[in-house]
């Protein structure tokens, strides 16, 4: 699903050059929930969006779904994300002016769905993650984990093959972050390949595979085995 | 462009974001709003002008007689120039092709009388053609005419303020005034644009004043009226020959200043012109002036938007959406917005316009209006400059990667 090889990404800050990734090769199955961790600088959220094409790499080739990922322009890369990959930010990035069940909506909006369908489909998801009855709550009438799960739903909406979460736990505390973990697990269950950058070794522990970065590389790469979400769950 | 669902999100975010929506329309009304207001006084301030300057035929030539301050051909200095009813023949003799009309003007004031009413006018003894010198509107009756300078009639054509002073609401049409002790005929009832003070006159036949007074045939002055054709150069050179006719006639010196005193209406009008096209170039100045602070402002919402929804449009961008998108949604809304808010804009300066009407008469402010093209044409400006001004930061903003515009807090 996914392939990298020698992935290199320096950022010019002022006069000093950070070189952070210092050739990452790494490649991720279908269907593979992969943890990656390390301490904060160590470069796992640049490999994630790297990964999201929500950055570029300074050399190097990644390969996604058997499509070459280089010389992007803004709008391939638009489209890209839209059909192959979903978000969860650490700050849930929600739209704060429109509804949980309109945040969801967007991305449908994008691949010109028709609303009809879009708002059923948006509906569906939110109550996959147990939200349908919060569907005309603002963001900022939800609770942390439940915005989460909004965005979650956000992020699977449009059906994609690989779901990026960026630190999805950082701001939820332990219990929420269980149901959180719980939820995500259960997609992974369908076929939908997970990466997680977390620092948590618990969260960590839910995840099939476990990658370690420390200064630009990786230092350890091991399978694991799944710590089920529900079982902290009522 | 029209694709009902992009409206729909268009609506969406305008009605989820009031105050910003609120903000951006109501600059681009107040701009066009207080263009209109402007641009409509100096239209208003102009017509005053006009009113007092232009408000007379432009196609006379004036003489006055005077007091000769040279000796000339035996005549003494200091002799009075009285011009007689041969000169208004002589003129008319000598120039049939240049001119239209001549008309003498003997103006005495006198004590009018009507019943229990009275009150002082200004009398003119006039000949038919001074109708036309000062555009007077006959609207009942009829004016001096031919007839009655021939037959020294004493029939007199009043102002419309002259019958309601006199008359009240009643028709003064073949009643009779007395107007410094002799009975006249009301034949006809006149308006005047010249404002309050023309309407408060009455005309007169000459000949029938030259009766009163001794039966003599002195004139106060002559007012020629010539062919509009001419044009100017022809009425400066009319002018010149009028003035040496004369004054060979009445025997003035050619050089005398004072003998003799003519007046031309074509040139004064050129200078006038002159100010009113100066007083145009004010008025369309300040308009630039004002439409400049519009598309400044709109330009200033439009910036201040874009930044304020970088992180919006970098989460947008991140589930999907497309540089274009990004960049045709600002624009969409921004157009929109000005575009209502621009026409509410020039409804309530209009519609201002109207309300004021003549009430900053004494401001010189007459009839303000402004030009439905140049409205319009302002208005269309602002959107231009609303869609440029949001299409900049829009298109730098769409260009910005989603991980930064996302860690944008």
């Amino acid at each position: 699903m996914i392939e990298i090889k020698d992935l290199h990404k320096s950022y010019v800050m002022g006069q000093n050059t950070l070189h952070v990734l210092k050739g990452i090769n790494f490649n991720v199955e279908e269907g593979e929930m992969v943890a990656i961790m390390g301490s904060s600088g160590s470069g796992k959220s640049t490999l994630l969006n790297i990964l999201g094409m929500l950055d570029v790499a300074d050399s190097g080739t990644y390969t996604l779904d058997n499509n070459p990922i280089k010389n992007l322009d803004e709008k391939k890369a638009a489209i890209y994300r839209n059909k192959f990959l979903g978000f969860v930010f650490q700050s849930f990035n929600l739209i704060s002016y429109k509804t949980a069940l309109e945040n969801v909506m967007l991305p449908l909006y994008y691949q010109k769905v028709g609303r009809k369908e879009r708002q059923k489909r948006a509906q569906k998801y939110l109550e996959s993650v147990g939200l349908g009855p919060w569907a005309t709550h603002h963001p900022n009438e939800l609770s942390g984990g439940q915005k989460q799960r909004v965005a979650i739903a956000r992020a699977l909406v449009s059906e994609p093959k690989v779901l990026l979460a960026d630190e999805p736990t950082g701001a939820l505390d332990t219990k929420t972050s269980y149901e959180l973990m719980d939820v995500l697990q259960s997609i992974n269950d369908q076929g939908i390949t997970l990466l997680i950058v977390t620092h948590e070794e618990d969260i960590a522990n839910m995840c099939k595979r476990i990658v370690h970065l420390r200064d630009g590389v990786i230092v350890e790469d091991k399978k694991v085995k799944q710590v089920k979400a529900s079982q902290y769950v009522q | 462009m029209f694709s009902r669902d992009r409206w729909r999100e268009m609506f969406l975010t305008l009605r989820k974001n009031k105050l910003r929506t609120a903000l951006s329309g109501f600059t681009v009304a107040m701009g066009i709003f207080i263009f209109v207001l402007l641009f409509g006084f100096g239209n208003g301030l102009k017509n005053a002008f006009e009113q007092f300057f232009v408000d007379d035929s432009t196609n006379t030539i004036w003489l006055y007689p005077g007091l000769t301050e040279k000796p000339y051909r035996g005549f003494k200095a200091k002799r009075r120039i009285i011009f007689r009813n041969d000169d208004l023949v002589d003129i008319q003799q000598n120039y049939p092709f240049f001119i239209e009309y001549v008309t003498p003007r003997i103006t005495r004031g006198a004590l009018v009388k009507r019943g229990k009413e009275s009150n002082n006018y200004t009398i003119r003894a006039v000949g038919p053609g001074h109708q036309q010198a000062e555009k007077t509107l006959v609207y009942k009756g009829r004016y001096i005419n031919e007839a009655d300078v021939i037959d020294k009639t004493k029939f007199a054509t009043i102002g419309r303020l002259v019958e309601k002073d006199l008359f009240g609401n009643k028709s003064s049409l073949g009643k009779h005034i007395d107007i410094g002790g002799v009975s006249f005929k009301v034949v006809g009832v006149f308006r005047d644009e010249g404002g309050d003070n023309e309407e408060r006159l009455i005309y007169i036949p000459y000949t029938t004043r030259q009766r009163l007074e001794k039966s003599n045939d002195q004139i106060d002055q002559i007012i020629v009226g010539f062919r509009p054709s001419l044009g100017h150069t022809g009425a400066m050179a009319l002018e010149k020959k009028l003035n040496t006719f004369m004054r060979k006639k009445h025997n003035i010196a050619a050089d005398d200043r004072n003998g003799i005193y003519v007046r031309n209406v074509a040139a004064d009008l050129k200078q006038t012109q002159q100010f009113a096209s100066i007083l145009q170039l004010i008025v369309t100045f300040v308009g630039l002036g004002t439409l400049l602070a519009g598309i400044i402002g709109i330009s200033n919402i439009m910036v201040f938007v874009v930044k304020e929804r970088t992180k919006e449009l970098g989460i947008r961008k991140a589930i999907g959406a497309t540089p274009n998108s990004v960049v045709g949604m600002i624009l969409h809304e921004s157009v929109f917005i000005t575009t209502i808010a621009g026409y509410a804009g020039l409804l309530a300066g209009v519609g201002m316009l109207a309300l004021i009407g003549d009430s900053l008469e004494e401001f010189f402010i007459i009839n303000p209006y402004i030009s439905t093209n140049t409205a319009v044409g302002a208005t269309l400006i602002l959107i231009l400059f609303g869609a440029i001004a949001g299409y900049i930061p829009a298109r730098r903003a769409a260009k910005i990667k989603p991980i930064i515009a996302l860690r944008d807090e």
